[in-house]
Formats: C-alpha cells, structure tokens, sequence
C-alpha cells in the first residue's frame, strides 16, 4: 500500500515536467516486448537449427497446430483477466468437453449433437464459474480452482478414465485434423478466434467496458456499467473456448481423453501475461496474447529440434517466461 | 421576473435521528459562481449529496428553473444537467482521456463497432473549448493530477450540464494548475454554466465567487454577494461563537529546556513539503493546521519515511537519524497513527488484541512462540487504559464503532511504547463522545512524557489539545504560534489562509 503511493508520487513528478503530448509520442519498447522476444526466438532458431529444417513450411505449420488450443483459450482469457479476474478451470474443462463430445458421437446424435455438448459442457462451467463469482462473490481464483479439480474429476469419472475414440470423419476433419490446401484448419479456427476476439476487446462497447472494470471497478459502476453483467460473460466465454478447444483437441487425436489439456491453464495464462495483458486488469490485447501462445509453441518446438529432453525444455521455457515478463513489466505495473 | 435556475427549499436532513440539515434554502442563478463554505460537519457534503441523488432530504423541495424536481439516483442528477467534480477522482487509469469521456455510452455504429474517430473528434472539441492541452489519446494514468481533473471537467461537459458542483477543486492542484482551472470556470461561467464551488480557501473563493453561500451546523447561516462581503465576517459566520465546552483549553507545564526529542531541520520531501523546521520537546503537543493539500500530511508522511527526504536531517534527542522507512522510524520510537485508520491504521478482519500486539509481536515471544498470556494481559490494560468499548478482546475490530477502533489505532503504537507520537486526524469519523475522550488521551500522553504531534482541520480539535500550533501553508510552515497567544480561532483560521 505505502510503497505504491510512493511509486506514485515519483511518476507524478517526472510526468509533471513533460507536456502531455510529448508524452504520448515517446516510443516504449516495453509495450512491444512480446513482439521483440518472438523475433528474437525466432531468428535464433532459424540460425542455429536451420539445417534441422526449423524453417520448413511443415514444421512453421505444425507449431501453428501445437499452439491452436492455447491461442484460442488465451483469446478469452485475456478478457477475464482483463477484468482483473483469472480462470483457472479451462484445463480441466476441454478434457470434460473433450469426452462428452465423444460420447455424443458415439452414441449416434451426429456432428451437432457432438458439437453442442462439447460447447455446452464448457458454457456450462464458465456459467458456474460466473454465478459464484459474481453472485456469491466468491474470489475468482478459489473458484475456478475448486472448479479445476471438480471438472477434471468429473471427466476421469464419466468413463472411468478410459478414452473414447470418434470415428465421426467429418468431425475430425472439422475440428483438428483436416487442412485445407496446405493449410491447417486449426490454424483457420485459430485466426478466427483471434480476429473476433481483437474487434470484441478494441471496437466494441463490450470491450471497452471490459478493460474499464479492470482498470477501476468503482469508478466503472458509477459510470453506469454492470461490471458483474460483464465478469459473468467473460466466464461464460472462457468457458466457452475451453469447450471449444477440447473439441479440437478430441478432433486432432481422433478421442475424448482425460488427459487433453492438463497444465493448459499455466500456458493460457503465460501467454496472456507475456503478451502484455496486466494480471491486475484494466490493460489488455488479444494479438499479444496470441503471439505470447505462439512464442511459447516456437519455444518448445525448437527445443525438441536440438534434441534437449522435457525436463530441460521446462526450465528453459520458465525462465524465458519470467525474463520476457520482467523485460516487459510496465505493463504489469499499470 | 427570472427564476433562478436552481432553488432548494426547507431541505432538512436527519442521520440516527440527528439533524444534519436544517431546513436550508440555497439558490443559484444561470452563470453564477456560488461558493459553499463551512466547517467540518456543518453540512456542505450531505447538501451537495442530496442535490446529486447520493441522500433524499427527508424534508424540502428542489425546483429547478421553477419546476419542482425529485432527485432519486445519478440519472435523475444527470437528467436534471447536474454534475459533480468528486474529490476522488473516478477515472479509469487505464484507459485513454476519449475513452474515459465516453465511457459507457461510446458512439458506435449499426452492427456495434465502436466509432473511435467520432468520440476523440468530439473530446478534442470539448478540451480546445477548454482550451486545455491534452492529448484525447493519452493514457489518463500517465497524466499529472492536474490533467486528471481536467479530464473529469470534460467528461461532465460532454453530455449537457448546467449546475456543475466542485469539491475542493484545488487541494491537489499546483498553483498553475489552479490559474488553469479558474480561467476554465471562467470560461464556463460566459457560456451560461452555473457552478457550486466548495472550498475552504478564502482567496480562492474572493477570486472566482460571485456570491458566498455558508454552512454552519446544519444551519444556513449567510448568503452574500462575495464584493459585499469580507474575510473577517465569513470567518466569524464560519466560526460562530459558540464554542463547546468539551473542546475547551487547559494549559499544561513542560520543559522546552535541553535538547528536543525531536528536531526537524529544512525537510524537503519529494512530494509537497518544501524546507520546514521545527522543534518538539518531551510532553509537548504540537499541533499542526494548515488547509488541505497545504502539505501538513505530507510531513507526517515524510518524518516517518513513507514520502522519500530530498533535503534536511532529523535529529532525536539530538541525535541525527536517516529514515529511510516507516520501520527505520519505528525504530527511532516514532509513531504515525493515519488519517485512514480503516485502511493504513487497522486490519479490520482482525481481533481487537490481534491488532493491539502486532507491532510488538517479536517482543511478546516465547520460544517460537506467542506468549498468549502476556499477550492478554496488555490488550486488556490498554481496553481498561483507553476506556475501549468491546464485549472482548477477541471481537473483530471492524463490528466496534469508529471512535473504538481509533482507540485500538492508539493501543497498538502504545504498546510499542513510542517517545513520538504523530495522530494525523485523530477524531475524524468520530462522534462527539469518543472525541473528547481522544482528546484527554493525548494530553495524558503528553503528561506521562511522551512528545506528541497532532495534525487535524478541526481547529477547535487544535486549539484545545495543542501547546504550540504550526501552521503550513503550500507546503512550507509560514507561522508558528503558541497556544497562550491564540485568543480566538479567528486568529488561527487568519493564519490558515496565509494571511
């Protein structure tokens, strides 16, 4: 509290001597930094592994697969924690989605009946999440990670952890296995996702009011916004996503599976955090989150290539996390 | 005859029974400036909260240019062309000074997409009106105070307003950023906007006022023009002369020989306080008044180690001491007791005895552990000491009233056993028993050796527990006077205002 105040009295000071124009014209790297640590990943990949063939279209295509799950939770994601809340449930819940899905297709109720009840399961924990926190005021964190649990038990208990395997051609193709000319349809699904998401956070009524929750709750409720009404669509659409990424994932494996998207939360939430959304709220940016996910997928994919084993690839990933974020911590102050 | 376009009549207000309000009439004119002044409590806020929807009045009538009105919420203010500047501010830092203007009712298109162009054209119209120079685009968290203000001032002319209430407008304005602001209300003025002004500042008010409008206990006491008026009367109208017998002055004997338990020498902090000195002896109650944002908690902030030490020393018992935190100053045996108890001062959560020993945790150990014995037996002195009223010493602070919990704020540093004691506000919030009860604390304090520093607006708070009385103004200590020579609190409110 004391300190902050501090912080606070030294930028006033230092902005007092600029003139406010000037100001905004200043260049702050720090803003790019997600973009600025991609390049530099990538340039050092394409170095050192390009006789690996790092650089090949089918590998650049397989780390757009590899990521597709993340970028598109993280498209929600950086909605809920812009509002300065976080939903820890998502793993968990494409692992849910990811079955009933499956065992819609195999009990015969067709492409949409897999669809609606993979997209029903996460609607419906994302309608939970948001009830207990924005009715009962429960704080987001306990919630969706007493929910976590729940949702991951539920899905080892619905098939007593065995997979189920989807048959359904279209639905594979449709969600995870197919490509359109060379191009993956994850990767489509994955543009899709992000475009919405960047004109629902900088050009709509909606977004704006998203951030603003985020950056002062009081002030947005006397200025007339339900912040609850918007904190409960961020966790229905979180939901949602998650609903969606378990069925590409069910789509991509050909199964539903307990497993899919275990620790998934972690890397939704680095990519959001990397790509320069403030885990406090109030700042936030779809794009970044997306090159965030896409960073941390270039990362793995290159580590594999020089042939370092997982463990070694989970240090390195962690501390090039916490350096891009405390490169980039401006962001996080604010 | 013209009506005036506001007119509030017989508005009398109770809380718990208690009268607030007392059938008070108050009128303002189409571009008129109207300065609302009064002492702490005298009903200035609850008058301006009622006008903007916050309380009903539970008796009177508002009429707004003739036609009678009912204000129940913010959009019966806004629908009405009320607006208010608050004190605290309600921007969101995060977003740019277009979007904070538009926020919640952002022009868009058919489908939905917000039209951005549209809403910074129409913010860069309203600033070159105001003919301030800001950016539409700026993050509103990267601009100075003074910007944000402005901001606010935008956001409420952006939709139309015709009464425009300011609540000590300049208190956290420099005074270039005050010449600002007034050239604004000016300006606003010419174009037909009548504004409330509440402030404390004389100079201010005798600047850019057309009429004055004063409070006192609930009670209208004056309404005049502001060139048929002067100082002194406003200043009498403000004080009255009923003085409470509760507040009265009883002179105290203390030593000012020897070295002093502490000495402060030109301190300059990085926020407000610019070269102030003084000296404070062993039993002595100094007391600090000055206007808001005259810089007066801001030396508490800084003696303590909060605000960083630009320039001067501290010296205690003449001893030359760095504080560089608030624990290099606990160490030193100072104490601050915050003007926010409920937020820097308490954790409410807590019990009454967990709050008392948590500044003396490692002194109450045994072993590894808390000697819960020991730990009770000194909450239950202080409770018994400082007359706290609580079932138990194991009740949750925040169920006790203010004035109890302000108690446990002093059982806490006391327990500490402080030689320096610093009480920024110590009866604000505090209901009249429990303030007197405060009062003769401090003076057993000081009594039983103990050097106390008390900062309060409430001059007669200060007038009767000070044995000196330091007044800051702009951040520098323009006076300094000792008790025996305050006859009146005219003199003190004279000084106040840098006169």
């Amino acid at each position: 509290m004391l300190s902050k105040d501090i912080k606070f009295n030294e930028q006033d000071q230092l902005q007092n001597n600029l003139s406010p124009s000037k100001r905004s014209m200043a260049f702050d790297w720090r803003n790019y930094i997600v973009y600025i640590a991609f390049i530099g990943v990538l340039i050092y990949f394409s170095v050192t592994l390009y006789d690996d063939g790092f650089l090949s279209t089918s590998n650049l295509l397989n780390i757009a697969r590899q990521t597709a799950m993340i970028s598109i939770m993280g498209v929600a994601m950086t909605f809920v924690i812009s509002t300065g809340e976080i939903d820890l449930s998502v793993g968990s819940i494409t692992a849910l989605s990811s079955l009933t899905a499956a065992l819609a297709l195999q009990a015969g109720f067709g492409l949409i009946g897999g669809l609606a009840a993979g997209l029903g399961t996460g609607l419906l924990v994302g309608l939970v999440n948001g009830f207990l926190v924005t009715k009962i005021a429960i704080p987001s964190f306990l919630v969706t990670l007493g929910m976590m649990e729940a949702v991951k038990g539920l899905a080892m208990w619905i098939t007593n952890t065995a997979p189920v395997p989807i048959v359904h051609s279209t639905f594979n193709y449709l969600f995870g296995s197919g490509d359109i000319g060379p191009i993956p349809i994850l990767l489509i699904w994955t543009v899709v996702i992000t475009v919405i998401g960047h004109i629902l956070l900088k050009k709509t009524a909606f977004g704006r009011q998203t951030l603003a929750t985020g950056g002062n709750e009081i002030a947005a409720k006397y200025t007339g916004i339900k912040t609850n009404r918007i904190k409960f669509i961020v966790f229905l659409v979180s939901g949602l996503m998650a609903g969606f990424a378990g069925l590409l994932y069910a789509g991509r494996m050909h199964s539903g599976r307990f497993t899919f998207g275990e620790g998934d939360e972690l890397s939704v939430i680095a990519a959001v955090i990397l790509g320069g959304t403030s885990l406090f709220g109030g700042v936030g940016t779809v794009i970044g989150t997306v090159f965030g996910s896409i960073m941390i997928g270039t990362i793995n994919n290159g580590l594999i290539i020089m042939g370092l084993d997982v463990s070694q690839q989970m240090i390195i990933k962690g501390l090039i996390i916490i350096l891009a974020v405390a490169f980039g911590r401006k962001t996080l102050k604010k | 005859m013209d009506k005036p376009l506001l007119s509030m009549k017989g508005i009398s207000k109770y809380f718990n029974g208690i009268k607030v309000l007392d059938s008070v009439d108050f009128t303002l004119n189409k571009g008129e400036v109207h300065a609302l002044m009064g002492g702490n409590g005298a009903g200035k806020s609850t008058l301006m909260k009622i006008l903007t929807g916050v309380y009903q009045a539970d008796e009177g009538e508002i009429y707004i240019e003739g036609n009678k009105v009912t204000i129940k919420d913010a959009n019966d203010a806004k629908n009405n062309y009320i607006s208010m500047i608050f004190q605290e501010f309600s921007l969101i830092p995060s977003l740019t000074v277009a979007e904070n203007i538009f926020l919640a009712r952002e022009p868009k298109n058919a489908i939905g997409i917000l039209n951005d162009k549209k809403s910074i054209a129409r913010t860069r119209e309203i600033l070159k009106e105001m003919e301030i120079d800001i950016n539409p685009k700026d993050i509103v968290g990267d601009l100075g105070v003074g910007y944000w203000q402005m901001t606010e001032i935008a956001k409420a002319l952006s939709h139309e307003t015709k009464i425009l209430i300011m609540d000590e407008p300049t208190s956290s304005l420099t005074e270039k950023e005050t010449d600002v602001l007034f050239k604004i209300i000016n300006k606003l003025k010419k174009k037909g906007i009548s504004i409330i002004y509440i402030s404390h500042r004389m100079d201010e008010i005798f600047r850019i006022c057309d009429k004055i409008t004063i409070l006192r206990d609930g009670k209208k006491v004056a309404t005049e023009q502001c060139n048929q008026i002067d100082m002194e009367t406003v200043i009498q109208h403000i004080v009255g002369d009923d003085l409470d017998k509760s507040f009265e002055w009883k002179e105290r004997y203390y030593s000012t020989e020897g070295t002093p338990v502490l000495e402060v020498k030109n301190l300059t902090s990085n926020s407000k306080v610019k070269d102030i000195s003084f000296q404070l002896y062993s039993g002595e109650i100094l007391g600090i008044a000055g206007l808001m944002g005259s810089g007066r908690s801001e030396l508490a902030r800084a003696i303590f180690g909060i605000d960083p030490i630009n320039k001067g020393e501290i010296y205690i018992k003449g001893k030359k001491h760095t504080i560089k935190s608030p624990s290099d100053a606990v160490n030193a045996g100072i104490a601050l007791i915050p003007e926010d108890r409920r937020l820097q001062g308490l954790i409410l959560d807590y019990s009454v005895k967990e709050n008392t020993i948590l500044p003396i945790l490692s002194k109450l150990k045994k072993g590894i552990f808390i000697d819960h014995r020991k730990a009770n037996m000194i909450t239950e002195k202080f409770v018994k000491r400082l007359n706290i009223k609580t079932d138990h010493i194991f009740k949750t602070a925040k169920l006790l009233s203010g004035g109890n919990q302000q108690k446990i704020v002093l059982a806490k540093w006391l327990a500490n056993d402080p030689e320096i004691l610093i009480l920024d506000e110590p009866t604000i919030g505090v209901d009249i028993g429990a303030k007197t009860e405060i009062i003769d604390i401090i003076r057993e304090l000081a009594d039983s050796g103990k050097s106390i520093i008390v900062i309060s607006s409430e001059l007669q708070e200060l007038l009767a527990v000070s044995d000196r009385i330091l007044v800051i103004h702009e951040g520098r200590n323009v006076k300094e006077l000792k008790r025996k020579e305050i006859h009146s609190e005219e003199v003190l409110q004279h000084a106040i205002q840098g006169h």
